[in-house]
């Protein structure tokens, strides 16, 4: 028990920042017109290729021996890009198609 | 003091995803904030390449930045040039690929963070949190991408799929917390919870049908989501949290407003499914008899209407008939007849998807009307004619509660004086149930492929 609530005192900034940032994700898109769901979603998809930047650090974190950690990082590196890269580009594909003519 | 600057960098990255999201919900402004917080994306990575330090991290080696520079290089390559290429009726399974690829990047960052974390039991949750859930994303979009390719059409259904799905689910659990708490590192050990993770995400998708798997997309991102936050907390990292947590909850809110759509709700869509309650419509009784109609007739009917409807479905898609139905649009108006598009929430394959087709193929963004606006207007309608769509105008939705899509919000076609509906045979649609509308008397069929119906339409009006 001591334990627990020693963890949510410690990270508590961290607590408060995610509840924030949970109503600031519901509020940010709250009213949007269901033209836009699909685009949104994509981007939204390419936001979350974020986590390319966790398997940056984690490449600048290991051991430049490790060739195992080395080889994981490289193809976890690959895959955020693409995650980021493609999401982008394809939401932009996609919103272009809605502008005026 | 490069620390303070990645901080500001992450800040500015961070708020840049929320200006971008933001401006992605107004048509006008969508394309900008996509642009900008892609522009945020890119300084948060750089700065991350250059500005990240740590305790003992003294040097850069230049075999890691050689593989970082590399593995971005590939990544945007291949992504760019994959979201450049594919057609815009396969974007929902692009889409799914992506995703599936940010999971797998979050479960390789929980794999190797694994050893670092022995004897940390808060970290350690952290680690297996969101290595299990961005392996549960992947193999998860995989299969949704399989099932929306056609690769895996029929949902493939064990028996007593909720029960062992759900103890699946929770031995995962078990295994999960017996690691952390035995402080094991044993690799053999993490690579079954990696195995088990993978399968659960196969059969978390497996069972549910094609129609679905736009909701099941979406969840599939929020998770993603939630992997990548998981990260950020790992690494006390501001910009992974609040891209993460973002994604997770606006991906949430997004699958309800599109199971909402449908008038399902996400348990029914992830525990029930069409196929097992479509048995009990099939009793209901037919009544009335179809009716044909020729491509000159339909011709003439449209030819002389001031009002006419278009109601596109996803067979309109698959047929590739987006840019002659334009063009047919703009010969009628040419004529003087009053052209609309009727938008059902989820026409197409994802909420929005139809716009984005119809827009391809340079439709007037103002021309697409959505369903509360449209139904309106269809007691001044001349003429509605539904291409390739059918569950989103079946009547049952409104009369039959015995209907598995009981209740679900349909475009009111039937208030229109003449309803011309093109398609392909009588089958039935996505749901897989029966549609009275055919055997309406104001409703003439018109069968054949949309695209070449509508050719040939657009040939017979011409010579009027």
């Amino acid at each position: 028990m001591e334990q627990i609530l020693s963890f949510i005192s410690t990270h508590r900034e961290m607590i408060y920042f995610i509840i924030l940032a949970v109503f600031v994700g519901v509020e940010v898109i709250g009213h949007v017109p269901s033209v836009l769901h699909t685009p949104l979603m994509s981007g939204a998809n390419a936001i979350h290729g974020v986590v390319v930047v966790g398997a940056i650090i984690v490449m600048l974190d290991t051991d430049a021996s490790n060739y195992v950690s080395l080889t994981l990082g490289t193809v976890a590196v690959i895959l955020g890009t693409l995650n980021v890269v493609g999401g982008f580009v394809v939401t932009d594909r996609m919103l272009d198609m809605f502008k005026k003519k | 003091m490069t620390q303070y600057i990645l901080e500001i960098a992450y800040l500015i990255a961070s708020i840049t995803f929320i200006i971008g999201l933001k401006m992605m919900s107004n048509p006008k402004k969508a394309r900008q904030g996509n642009l900008i917080a892609a522009a945020g994306m890119t300084i948060a990575i750089i700065g991350t390449i250059f500005l990240y330090t740590k305790e003992g991290l003294t040097s850069r080696d230049s075999i890691k930045m050689i593989l970082i520079f590399g593995g971005i290089a590939a990544g945007t390559i291949i992504g760019w040039l994959t979201a450049k290429k594919v057609q815009m009726t396969k974007m929902p399974e692009l889409v799914s690929m992506f995703n599936g690829m940010g999971g797998a990047c979050a479960a390789l960052i929980g794999l190797m963070e694994f050893h670092h974390s022995v004897g940390q039991p808060s970290t350690m949750i952290t680690v297996l949190a969101g290595m299990i859930i961005g392996s549960v994303s992947f193999s998860g979009s995989i299969i949704a991408y399989l099932k929306l390719n056609g690769a895996m059409a029929k949902p493939i259904r064990l028996p007593k799929y909720n029960i062992i799905n759900t103890i699946v689910m929770f031995a995962l659990f078990a295994f999960a917390a017996y690691v952390v708490a035995s402080g094991t590192d044993s690799s053999v050990l993490l690579y079954l919870l990696f195995a088990a993770a993978l399968f659960y995400g196969i059969l978390f998708v497996i069972p549910i049908g094609g129609a679905d798997m736009p909701v099941v997309i979406s969840l599939l991102n929020s998770f993603t989501g939630l992997a990548a936050a998981f990260g950020g907390f790992l690494y006390d990292n501001k910009v992974m949290l609040t891209g993460g947590i973002l994604v997770g909850s606006a991906g949430t809110l997004l699958t309800i407003v599109m199971c909402k759509a449908m008038n399902r709700s996400l348990f029914s869509v992830i525990f029930g499914s069409f196929g097992s309650t479509a048995a009990a419509a099939d009793g209901a009784d037919v009544a009335g008899s179809i009716k044909d109609i020729s491509t000159t007739d339909v011709a003439v009917l449209m030819n002389y209407s001031k009002r006419v409807v278009i109601v596109p479905g996803y067979g309109l898609a698959v047929a590739q008939a987006q840019h002659i139905i334009h063009e047919l649009e703009l010969l009628l108006e040419e004529r003087g007849v009053e052209v609309k598009y009727a938008i059902h929430p989820v026409a197409g394959r994802m909420p929005g998807h139809m716009n984005v087709l119809l827009a391809e193929s340079n439709v007037d963004y103002g021309k697409m009307v959505e369903m509360e606006e449209i139904n309106a207007e269809f007691e001044q309608t001349d003429v509605v004619l539904v291409v390739g769509a059918n569950d989103v105008v079946n009547p049952a939705a409104k009369t039959d509660p015995s209907s598995p899509i009981y209740g679900m919000p349909i475009l009111d076609v039937e208030k229109a004086k003449h309803i011309i509906v093109n398609k392909r045979s009588m089958s039935a649609g996505y749901a897989g149930i029966e549609n009275l509308l055919f055997y309406n008397p104001k409703t003439s069929m018109f069968f054949g492929d949309a695209k070449k119906a509508l050719t040939d339409l657009v040939a017979e009006l011409k010579t009027m």
